[in-house]
């Protein structure tokens, strides 16, 4: 069994963080977790209790801390709502790596997240092949939703519908871009994020496009990797570091103003919790990541903050439209207003507020795999406030969202249709 | 750990997943939001239901296990700690039913473990109103509430929440249901029990359902902030806005010291050379709201208030009130470690208080921010410290010492709103008397034989 007292020493270097911690129980109003489990140990004051109690040793099932931790969206919605202002983020992530990595990464993990995932051409190149494949084990359930389900695969995916691998993924339609600016005088780098690339092909192309039309530069280089996040919350920092670093590569060079992203988790985590996990890099690195915590930007933001783009008066049209603030997008970067409004600029729409539109809707990453259950608790309550609406259209700024909206609303026959804000309003260029 | 036997009947009376036995599980129901040494339970027991709850307390009670009942867990008195002898905490978080929101007699029936704030929210739903306002209201439980007769800012013209308790069904340490109070509004059917319950902080029972009183809501408000360079004149205002016969329904005031860490953190542009700040809210009919605001006002420049803001309209209200919104979280982030008091005094007594607990601070060298319900007295003085640091834990804890002999001496009480718990049971006898004490212990001796019943909070063991 593993060493507590070596365990505890690397947990009390987050002693000064967890002190803030004045016990309040606020959080309990905001978990989504806790919402549906109602047990402490689920809600931000019992995790960092009972990572207290491991770092003095007071605790000795230190598998049972561990899953205890795993056992959060990192949804940020505790950390916004603080009222000592505990930086759970940083505690959360930082305990995941200690612990996980102390622990032991599952096999399964390792493989896909050290094997795989850090090595784009190999990545690109298995998944391209899934694509091709993908097709004799999955059946199609919704063809609005594009969503599929699969027999075959049940045991591993339970009975999920999910959004399949596009036929062709942006890097093999498109290998690279570097464009000069044009009217705009602006010259972005687009990283288009796993899943932009990989499954909602058209929301990177509705990127590309609002880019073209506002004469936009475009530095997209060949063989971008993923941002790290899947990497850092299942606590593997050796992965981690190889992404960052392979994306640092790419994103020093290329001249641009700013690095736009149409994926909020990706932008956050480039933008917050890159500059959080740098002390132990090299001085140029360092460097490196605070310049692109500066430049990188949410595709909205962008579009709305840079380009200018704003309705005058909101587009009244026939087709409502509802918007889901990711908790990426909300809590972390404080983007709400400027995908509303990209959604106002397109006249064939309307938009409708949801109730409790900035609550997490349960997808959390790899915490859908691993608390489906549970996900899909919590993205049911989402469901419904989507379907309450009584719109046609739920809107959002995160692909991982998207993903989870499509699932619970596919397995429900809800015939709303789950678009990125940008692609409504790249739908209303010429 | 309790036997393995006695875990099974109590899975076989709430099923299997509401009964929690792991080290971590139990570990997180160690604790309060009191700042005290958290005490690990033997168990953990999830009822869904009200009759399942009357069975695990008689399980509890044959088996000779001290009970702690927890809804939310906010405790600032640590009423919610549980007893170290095997002792098994009652979740009622899953007792959250409103059974009945009645808008013709004006009532309502719940569960113990319905959120605070979401009833209210239920009930102003309805066109109702449930005053009782305490500051974790956005977690806190009703059954809590009542078992802590917990306040909020609205006490002075509202009252607390004991004035809206009509009736109880609590279970007696046999598992037997005992009925007290009605759903009308008046009853004299027996002792009043009701009235016992409240604020015994699950020393006597442990509560079913409680019917609760609702009101019709105010139709107009208006608020206004002004600031003092003097705390004895922020004092005399509010002296004269009583004796002017209005009942604000919120009169809040802050010191200096928090001021000061308010603007720190929001940056407002607060006046942080002022001595004080009161907040004031009247509430009711539109003409009464005027005719109140306009005597307050006059009362505020009589006694020389340096600056008078009133709110034309919610937004600008949303705005007054960003001060004393962000007071705790302004002190919390501050230092580490946040001990939050409530020693009560009457209100002309506040200058006296707040006086005695800057002496204080200063003697012990520690920081405190006093703010809190100046028209019913209830000061929170914040003391800010690192828990880390024995040293200064100690001076703290005598400074504690004093801030209540100092309360005590000026005819004050020990707790406005937290409850006595374990953190003030020593000082009990203090502000009552010998027999006092003697009284409760016979009462709950007889009561609660066993002594299973949230051991050692109020009376001490």
């Amino acid at each position: 069994m593993a060493d507590l007292t070596k365990l505890a020493k690397l947990l009390q270097e987050l002693d000064d963080q967890m002190v803030g911690c004045m016990k309040c129980g606020m959080c309990q109003a905001v978990c989504p977790v806790f919402a549906e489990t109602m047990k402490e140990a689920d809600v931000t004051r019992g995790k960092i209790a009972l990572l207290e109690n491991l770092a003095k040793e007071m605790i000795h099932d230190a598998a049972g801390v561990q899953e205890k931790l795993n056992k959060c969206l990192l949804c940020g919605s505790c950390g916004a709502n603080c009222p000592s202002g505990v930086k759970v983020m940083d505690i959360f992530l930082r305990a995941r790596v200690i612990v996980n990595t102390y622990m032991g990464l599952s096999p399964v993990k390792k493989a896909i997240l050290r094997g795989m995932l850090t090595k784009p051409a190999l990545f690109n190149a298995l998944l391209d092949l899934g694509s091709k494949f993908q097709g004799i084990f999955t059946s199609k359930v919704d063809d609005l939703l594009g969503s599929s389900c699969s027999k075959v695969l049940s045991p591993v995916i339970g009975d999920r519908h999910f959004v399949g691998l596009a036929k062709q993924s942006l890097h093999s339609k498109i290998k690279a871009l570097d464009t000069p600016a044009g009217k705009s005088g602006k010259r972005v780098a687009f990283f288009p994020g796993c899943l932009g690339d990989k499954m909602f092909v058209s929301v990177a192309e509705a990127c590309l496009k609002v880019f073209e039309h506002h004469g936009v530069g475009v530095y997209m280089p060949e063989g971008q990797a993923c941002c790290g996040i899947p990497a850092i919350s299942s606590g593997d920092r050796v992965a981690y570091d190889k992404l960052v670093k392979i994306n640092l590569d790419l994103f020093s060079k290329g001249g641009f103003d700013y690095l736009v992203t149409p994926c909020a988790t990706c932008t956050a985590t480039i933008k917050e919790i890159w500059p959080k996990l740098m002390d132990e890099y090299p001085a140029t690195m360092r460097d490196q990541i605070r310049a692109l915590h500066d430049k990188v930007m949410d595709v909205n933001q962008f579009v709305v903050d840079v380009l200018g783009v704003k309705p005058e008066t909101p587009a009244k049209g026939a087709v409502k439209v509802t918007f889901h603030d990711s908790c990426h997008m909300k809590k972390s970067l404080g983007v709400t207003s400027q995908p509303r409004a990209l959604i106002g600029m397109n006249p064939k729409y309307e938009l409708v507020e949801m109730a409790e539109c900035d609550r997490c809707c349960g997808s959390g990453g790899s915490f859908n795999l691993y608390h489906y259950d549970l996900s899909k608790q919590i993205g049911e309550r989402k469901r419904d406030n989507i379907l309450a609406t009584g719109a046609q259209i739920v809107s959002t700024g995160c692909p991982a969202c998207m993903l989870q909206m499509t699932d619970m609303l596919s397995q429900h026959g809800a015939k709303v249709a789950v678009k990125h804000s940008i692609e409504l309003y790249a739908d209303s260029l010429r | 750990m309790p036997s393995a036997a006695l875990i099974k009947e109590f899975e076989a009376v709430v099923g299997k997943d509401n009964v929690f036995t792991s080290e971590a599980d139990r570990q997180s129901y160690s604790y309060d939001s009191a700042v005290l040494e958290a005490v690990v339970p033997a168990l953990v027991v999830r009822p869904t239901t009200t009759e399942q709850l009357g069975k695990v307390v008689r399980l509890c009670n044959e088996n000779g296990n001290p009970i702690t009942v927890r809804g939310a867990g906010t405790n600032l008195s640590g009423g919610t700690i549980p007893d170290p002898r095997e002792g098994i905490v009652i979740l009622t978080n899953s007792l959250n039913r409103i059974i009945e929101i009645n808008e013709e007699d004006l009532y309502a029936v719940v569960e113990p473990g319905v959120v605070t704030a979401k009833f209210a929210a239920e009930v102003a739903k309805r066109g109702l109103f449930y005053p009782p306002d305490p500051g974790s209201q956005a977690v806190s439980t009703l059954g809590g509430n009542v078992a802590e007769n917990a306040g909020g800012l609205r006490g002075l013209k509202y009252g607390v929440t004991k004035d809206y308790v009509m009736g109880i069904e609590f279970f007696d340490v046999n598992g037997g249901l005992v009925k007290t109070g009605s759903r009308t509004v008046k009853c004299v059917t027996g002792y009043n029990l009701a009235g016992l319950m409240v604020a015994s902080e699950g020393t006597l029972g442990v509560f079913s359902n409680i019917v609760l009183k609702l009101v019709p809501p105010p139709q107009a408000s208006k608020a206004m902030m002004a600031v003092f360079d003097d705390v004895n004149k922020a004092s005399e205002a509010v002296a004269g806005i009583i004796a002017a016969h209005v009942v604000p329904c919120t009169l809040e005031f802050m010191d200096q010291a928090t001021i000061r860490y308010v603007d720190d953190f929001t940056k407002a542009g607060l006046p942080r050379d002022a001595q004080a700040i009161l907040l004031i809210e009247v509430d009711g009919h539109a003409g009464q709201v005027a005719e109140d605001a306009e005597k307050v006002e006059k009362v505020l420049n009589k006694v020389g208030a340096t600056e008078i803001k009133v709110a034309k309209d919610a937004a600008e209200k949303f705005k007054l009130w960003e001060a004393r919104r962000n007071a705790l979280p302004a002190l919390a982030r501050a230092k580490p470690t946040t001990v939050l008091e409530d020693a009560t005094v009457p209100r002309s007594k506040i200058p006296a208080m707040v006086k005695a607990i800057n002496d204080i601070a200063a003697k012990y060298n520690i920081s405190i921010g006093t703010f809190g319900h100046a028209g019913d007295g209830n000061l929170h003085p914040t003391i800010l410290c690192d828990r880390r640091d024995k040293h200064e834990f100690e001076r703290v804890e005598h400074a504690v010492d004093e801030i209540f002999d100092v309360a005590l001496s000026l005819h004050g009480t020990l707790s406005g709103e937290h409850g006595i718990g374990m953190a003030k049971s020593k000082w009990m006898e203090k502000e009552t008397s010998k027999a006092t004490i003697e009284f409760s212990r016979n009462m709950k001796r007889a009561i609660d034989p066993k002594y299973i019943l949230n051991p050692g909070k109020i009376i001490g063991a």
